[in-house]
């Protein structure tokens, strides 16, 4: 995700989902959104990390479902008519499913209006975010999916419980 | 022409050949005279030959060549077969099904052309030191280039043809027996556009009327049209010159031949003065005249096809080739006869569908003929799946005709007499399973070999035959399939597993004491756990029992052993035959479903609350006169039994191993024929679950592994 927005694509139109948690605005490369589908029954998996939600059937495929207020340490979801569930694809063509408030629209942005984010940037959610897009409507934090695999997820847990520990000193 | 897509074939096919020539060497080995194995060796080597020659390996193919070489003498007896030879053939499987490996992870072959080999298997032939052989390849190259170019400058090609012992010995044959030899030389038309079908009808109509001995170039090189415009032959006959050359000038598009009376002595004469020739050619060309010689001809008839081959490559597949390993797409070999059933089964649902779109159409829709069709669509669909699961199946021979090899080579290596006998192997199971089980089955065999079977010596000491046995034993049982690997060896010595337990730290000397003897030796699964008491490139390296439990146990299957101190032991391997679809009793637990596999359950019991008992502050039931731990499923999976507290609980048992448990269900739904779904990385962290389901409904199910949960 990093290199798309970055260097080489200068100029390029990309096309993003924006999304809502609470009052803040996500956008998605949509070139990753395998599907966008309503809140459904998800099923509970026991044992697990608690932002990951459980599983849903995807045309027959088990599919996780995460909670994306939980990651990013937000109040947890109020499901409401508008709460939909984003399929994207990540790395290997796995399916992850991330809950969201809702979907606003879509958002064509022209790469020179995005403006990286390094990380350890301490901008709020900083750490997910690949960059911040301008547009007319204002800004849009666009998320970096590389930050929500699996591995990252865990090296962060790991992390946040070394720091609980030694606070804990 | 891009071979890409043949890649996947070749490469099965190629395994195959390997495979048939590993065999066939060994039964060669035992029986040096068997001709028919000794055809059988010549075949498969021929087309692993042309098979690595129409894929545009070369390296491959001049190796096999070689090879090919030395088995086509022994086919005509010119070569005995012995245990030399043996091993120098099996170093030369060895680096063929290297090239293999490496075609499949890189699509290439690499650049080892195993020169090594190579001269060691003209040294076979020759019989004479390697270098002797090399120089013998050197003038052997360019002669056949010239013989084609040339063609008849300065005397007809033929009389310089490139005579290989074994013809001389079928040319004399023939002379023996009063047919006249001839030697002719064929020169194509410039315009001929297909040489190669030209050479074929010429050889074609030779054969009709004789028996072509030599031709150079060879017939898979004119097959392949690498060939200028001229190629030679000698031809044993009981016809006349003058026939044929009438019967090559038949042929279409044929220049000029050139055919004369072919004298076997005479043409060894021209062969030796042109060697020594070409021998002063290459010694005043190079310095070293020998070995770099045989270096630099070798690959320069194959330079230019191959870059040929690699500029096609590159076109055809442009920028869009992945710069990871490409992906080999993994097939199965179907039975024709399968995938028949299939089709008619898949007809069979059509007309169903059918029936049933006019049984809803009509005017009158009858309950009665929906219902009907119903139960027929159900039939057709439960035969389908079996009839998929079938085409799934494979015999896990596949993974165990490599072991026949393996256990020879540890004979040599750890010189101790032993012998496998296999039986089953065409015991069908999931093609998943079969590629994932010849590794533990490989390492419970050498474990057999380096740690059961003791020295000969000690054998016969011990009043055995000197000869160790080893087996391994396939056989289908209910939705199982067994594997049990052993041998007649020395056994597991309880004590010494002890000993190496506590020294190692893994139990203490009081935990020792109480253990059962089977649960000492259940330790050898735990990791880092040898007894063997010499390191051996064999085993004992410590990684292996747990490696193979864990292996077994990810494929749902389970492992034990039984052995008795100084008779042997066998490790019993129990799997599933398939993994995708299973029996599974549906239970409910706090409100949700859950899947338990039918075959690890033994029975379902209703339990009052009063019978539970306490063992070191463990729930308990008795059972039967065992004592059956309880687990609550709903502690286990995190949720809120919806049972009053004093309310008769449902127990399954469920067995791992000869272990025995009790889960605390809430409420059971029936059997179900479920499919299972992997469940992703995501979930991995709860070990509880082996997989989901997807119920009738949409709604998905996730599988209890009660393995993990007992």
């Amino acid at each position: 995700m990093n290199e798309l927005s970055d260097k080489e694509n200068v100029g390029e139109l990309i096309q993003y989902i924006v999304i809502r948690l609470g009052d803040e605005q996500f956008g998605i490369d949509i070139r990753f959104v395998d599907n966008i589908v309503r809140m459904q029954q998800i099923t509970r998996v026991p044992k697990v990390q608690h932002y990951l939600k459980g599983v849903i059937n995807i045309r027959g495929e088990i599919v996780p479902v995460m909670s994306l207020r939980l990651i990013m340490d937000m109040k947890a979801d109020e499901i409401t008519g508008k709460t939909r569930i984003i399929i994207v694809k990540m790395s290997g063509g796995n399916l992850v499913g991330l809950i969201v408030d809702q979907v606003a629209h879509v958002l064509t942005l022209d790469s020179n209006n995005v403006e990286n984010v390094r990380r350890g940037d301490d901008r709020r959610h900083g750490e997910f975010l690949s960059g911040v897009g301008k547009y007319e409507g204002g800004l849009v934090s666009i998320l970096d999916l590389n930050t929500l695999e699996l591995e990252s997820l865990e090296s962060r847990d790991k992390d946040r419980e070394k720091q609980l520990l030694s606070v804990a000193e | 022409m891009d071979v890409g897509q043949y890649l996947g074939v070749f490469l099965d096919e190629s395994k195959e050949h390997l495979q048939g020539l590993n065999d066939n060497i060994m039964t060669l080995e035992q029986d040096p005279t068997d001709e028919n194995c000794i055809n059988e060796i010549f075949r498969a080597a021929h087309s692993l030959k042309g098979m690595a020659g129409t894929m545009g390996f070369k390296r491959m193919q001049e190796l096999t060549h070689h090879m090919e070489d030395v088995f086509s003498d022994v086919r005509a007896g010119q070569l005995k077969v012995n245990g030399d030879m043996i091993d120098q053939l099996f170093k030369c499987l060895d680096a063929l099904e290297g090239y293999v490996t490496l075609i499949s992870d890189t699509q290439d072959e690499g650049t080892d052309e195993h020169q090594d080999i190579i001269n060691a298997l003209n040294e076979i032939r020759t019989g004479k030191p390697a270098e002797d052989a090399a120089a013998g390849k050197a003038d052997e190259t360019p002669a056949e280039g010239e013989s084609a170019a040339d063609g008849g400058a300065d005397g007809p090609a033929w009389k310089k043809i490139n005579i290989k012992d074994h013809d001389k010995s079928r040319l004399e044959e023939a002379k023996a027996e009063g047919k006249n030899l001839f030697g002719a030389t064929v020169n194509i038309q410039e315009s001929c556009i297909l040489k190669a079908a030209r050479a074929f009808l010429v050889f074609k109509g030779l054969e009709e009327i004789g028996e072509i001995i030599v031709s150079d170039p060879s017939t898979q090189d004119i097959e392949d049209e690498k060939f200028e415009l001229s190629f030679s032959i000698i031809i044993a006959t009981e016809e006349s010159k003058e026939k044929v050359i009438e019967v090559i000038n038949h042929v279409s598009e044929i220049e000029s031949v050139d055919c004369g009376e072919f004298d076997p002595a005479a043409a060894a004469a021209v062969k030796a003065a042109e060697e020594a020739e070409e021998n002063a050619e290459a010694a005043a060309a190079a310095p070293e005249p020998a070995a770099p010689a045989a270096q630099t001809t070798a690959p320069a008839p194959a330079a230019a096809p191959a870059a040929k081959e690699g500029g096609e490559k590159g076109a055809a597949q442009g920028g869009k080739k992945p710069a990871g390993k490409p992906a080999i797409a993994r097939t199965v070999r179907v039975d024709i006869d399968k995938l028949d059933v299939l089709m008619n089964l898949v007809s069979e649902l059509i007309i169903a569908k059918n029936s049933l779109i006019s049984a809803a159409t009509s005017d009158k829709a009858e309950a009665g003929s929906v219902n009907e069709q119903i139960e027929y669509l159900e039939s057709v669909t439960t035969n389908l799946h079996e009839s998929v699961m079938k085409v799934r199946m494979v015999p896990i021979d596949s993974v165990t005709q490599k072991f026949p090899r393996m256990i020879r080579d540890l004979n040599r290596s750890l010189g101790k007499p032993m012998e496998l006998t296999m039986t089953g192997e065409d015991t069908e199971m999931d093609r998943t399973v079969v590629d994932e089980i010849g590794d533990p089955l490989m390492h419970l065999l050498r474990n057999s070999a380096d740690h059961g079977i003791e020295p000969p010596a000690e054998r016969v000491a011990a009043g055995k035959p000197e000869t160790g046995q080893i087996f391994l034993h396939a056989y289908q049982d209910g939705n199982n399939v067994v594997i049990e690997v052993g041998d007649d060896g020395r056994g597991i010595d309880v004590e010494a597993v002890k000993r190496k337990g506590i020294e190692r730290g893994v139990i203490t000397p009081e935990q020792g004491e109480a253990m059962s003897e089977k649960a000492i030796i259940g330790l050898l699964f735990n990791a880092g756990f040898s007894t063997a008491k010499t390191v051996s490139e064999i085993s004992g390296r410590g990684v292996g029992l747990d490696v193979v439990k864990s292996k077994v146990e990810s494929l749902n299957g389970e492992v034990d052993v039984r052995t008795k101190l100084g008779e042997g032991s066998t490790w019993i391997i129990r799997l599933p035959v398939t993994m995708a679809i299973i029996q599974a009793l549906m239970v409910k637990v706090g409100g949700e479903t859950y899947a338990i596999p039918l075959d690890s359950i033994q029975i379902i019991e209703d339990v009052a609350p009063e019978e539970i008992k306490f063992v070191q502050n463990k729930e308990v039931i008795n059972l039967r006169g065992s004592v059956t731990p309880l687990i609550r499923l709903s502690e286990s999976l995190e949720v809120e039994s919806n049972q009053p507290e004093n309310a008769n609980m449902v127990v399954v048992i469920v067995k791992k191993g000869e272990q025995q448990a009790g889960l605390v269900i809430d409420e059971m739904l029936g059997q179900l024929e479920i499919v299972i779904k992997p469940l992703g990385k995501y979930t991995s962290r709860c070990k509880f679950i082996s997989g989901a389901t997807i119920l009738g409904d949409g709604e998905i199910a996730l599988i209890l592994d009660t393995n993990a949960l007992v």
